[in-house]
């Protein structure tokens, strides 16, 4: 990565307008996947400065503010208050510490990334994204877009909902990326599935979801057909980690023991 | 761009360049105890503490650090003895290249976590790599660090 300028902005105000003035000037978070990058920047934004990384409950919604890093998510007990802590547990799955000290939340959801094990849990936990500019959008709806975000990430709000959630990330070594990750909750009587590092960016198994909450019986059988849907309409593919007939027969298996965690 | 850190406690101003890493600005301030290893966040070696949190050095912009606390292994010289004096007994050490970046994660770790399972001693280490003990040794040595501290 090439930097030409660096700004530490005293108001989001402010980084927004150097935003809008170049189309080479860039958010840095916490810059570690930046730094692996070959981007040639002329204006380093670093939102190091606006107190963003607050997590707090504000109106029925735990609030995190873009800037803290995974290793404050994954220590937040307001955050493991969430369906058995399944945001603490990918967290807490992501490189080494000296990693987690550094990279952000709002880095992981800005960059959209495929391989991302904090996405997928936070899929089903009907999450949002409050932006400065374009305010406030569901984070599935978000991770559908394919257009580049000009905007300021601020918060991620997730409603502080009872209920059981299960996630999983499987890979080759602890601090390896994931061959496949998937997350399960069950919140008011609604089954949510997402799978994430398909290698792709993380999907709701939507027509899993529908079965699911269609079955008359929460039993084995409802489990093992969810995760027939889940691997039918869900799209894999391959990479040096794994093939997609791999991922997907992971798939089937982490669908079905998310389903009878959350079911039991 | 010049930037103020304290690092081992000692207020310093160094002047950067804007795409800099906190490693190169160490290491050519002479506080050489902080190894490059993979130089892309895989490995470890280059760990210092911001604030007192371990942070790989290596990815972590300078201009970033400015007004920050860093602490190099010589910034905990008593701590560092006993670790090392513990690695030793172990057999954990062989070259020492990553000996720094462990003594410093284990100092952070005790400080952060309160009777660490052995479970959480590797997960907390995970990110440091050693390539020549295998790890048995230094595990062996950090809990015996940890017990006796
Ligand atoms: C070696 C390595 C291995 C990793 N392995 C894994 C893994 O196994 N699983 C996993 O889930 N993750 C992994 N990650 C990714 C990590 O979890 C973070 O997602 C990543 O580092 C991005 O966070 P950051 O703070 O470093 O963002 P940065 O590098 O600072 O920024 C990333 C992108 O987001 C933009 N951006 C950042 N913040 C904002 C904001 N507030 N508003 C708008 N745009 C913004 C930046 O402009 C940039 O385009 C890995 C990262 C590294 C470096
Ligand atoms: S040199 Fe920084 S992590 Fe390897
Ligand atoms: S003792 Fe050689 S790298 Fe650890």
């Amino acid at each position: 990565m090439k930097i030409n300028n660096y700004v530490k902005v005293s108001s989001v105000k402010e980084a927004y307008s150097i935003l809008e003035g170049s189309s080479k000037a860039t958010i840095i978070a916490g810059g570690a996947w930046l730094r692996l990058t070959p981007a040639e920047i002329d204006e380093a934004v670093d939102l190091s400065g606006l107190g963003l990384d607050s997590i707090d409950v504000n109106d029925g919604f735990v609030e995190i503010g873009s800037m803290a890093t995974l290793r404050q998510v994954e220590k937040s007990d307001i955050v493991k208050s969430l369906c058995n802590g399944i945001v603490c547990d990918a967290a807490e799955k992501i490189m080494g510490v000296t990693v987690r000290n550094i990279a952000t939340i709002g880095g992981t959801i800005s960059g959209k990334y495929g391989f991302s094990d904090l996405i997928t849990p936070l899929m089903v936990l009907d999450t949002e994204l409050e932006f400065h500019e374009r305010g406030r959008v569901s984070l599935v709806e978000f991770m559908d877009e394919t257009a580049k975000i000009r905007d300021i990430l601020l918060k991620i709000r997730i409603p502080m909902k009872e209920g059981r959630g299960w996630f999983e990330t499987i890979k080759i070594t602890a601090i390896d990326f994931p061959i496949l990750n998937a997350a399960v909750t069950r919140i008011d009587g609604k089954t949510k599935i997402a799978v994430g590092s398909r290698p792709y960016k993380a999907v709701l198994a939507e027509m899993a979801m529908a079965y699911v909450d269609t079955c008359g019986k929460h039993d084995a059988d409802c489990a093992e057909r969810a995760a027939m849907t889940a691997i039918a309409e869900i799209k894999f593919g391959s990479n040096s980690r794994g093939s997609a007939n791999y991922r997907k027969q992971l798939c089937e298996a982490l669908v079905k023991r998310g389903l009878r965690e959350v079911m039991s | 761009m010049k930037i103020k850190l304290k690092v081992n406690g000692e207020n310093k101003v160094f002047d950067v360049k804007a795409d800099e890493y906190l490693l190169d600005t160490l290491r050519k301030n002479n506080y050489v105890s902080v190894r490059r290893g993979c130089d892309n966040t895989s490995c470890g070696v280059c760990t210092v503490l911001i604030n007192g949190n371990p942070a790989a050095s290596c990815s972590y912009l300078s201009c970033k650090a400015d007004g920050k606390e860093i602490t190099t292994v010589e910034g905990i010289p008593e701590e560092a003895a006993k670790i090392a004096g513990f690695f030793g007994r172990e057999g954990a050490d062989q070259c020492g290249f990553c000996n720094p970046s462990m003594a410093l994660t284990v100092y952070a770790m005790k400080k952060e976590l309160v009777n660490p399972t052995d479970d959480d001693i590797r997960s907390y280490l995970v990110g440091n790599l050693c390539r020549c003990s295998g790890y048995q040794g230094q595990h062996r040595a950090i809990k015996a660090y940890l017990e006796v501290e």
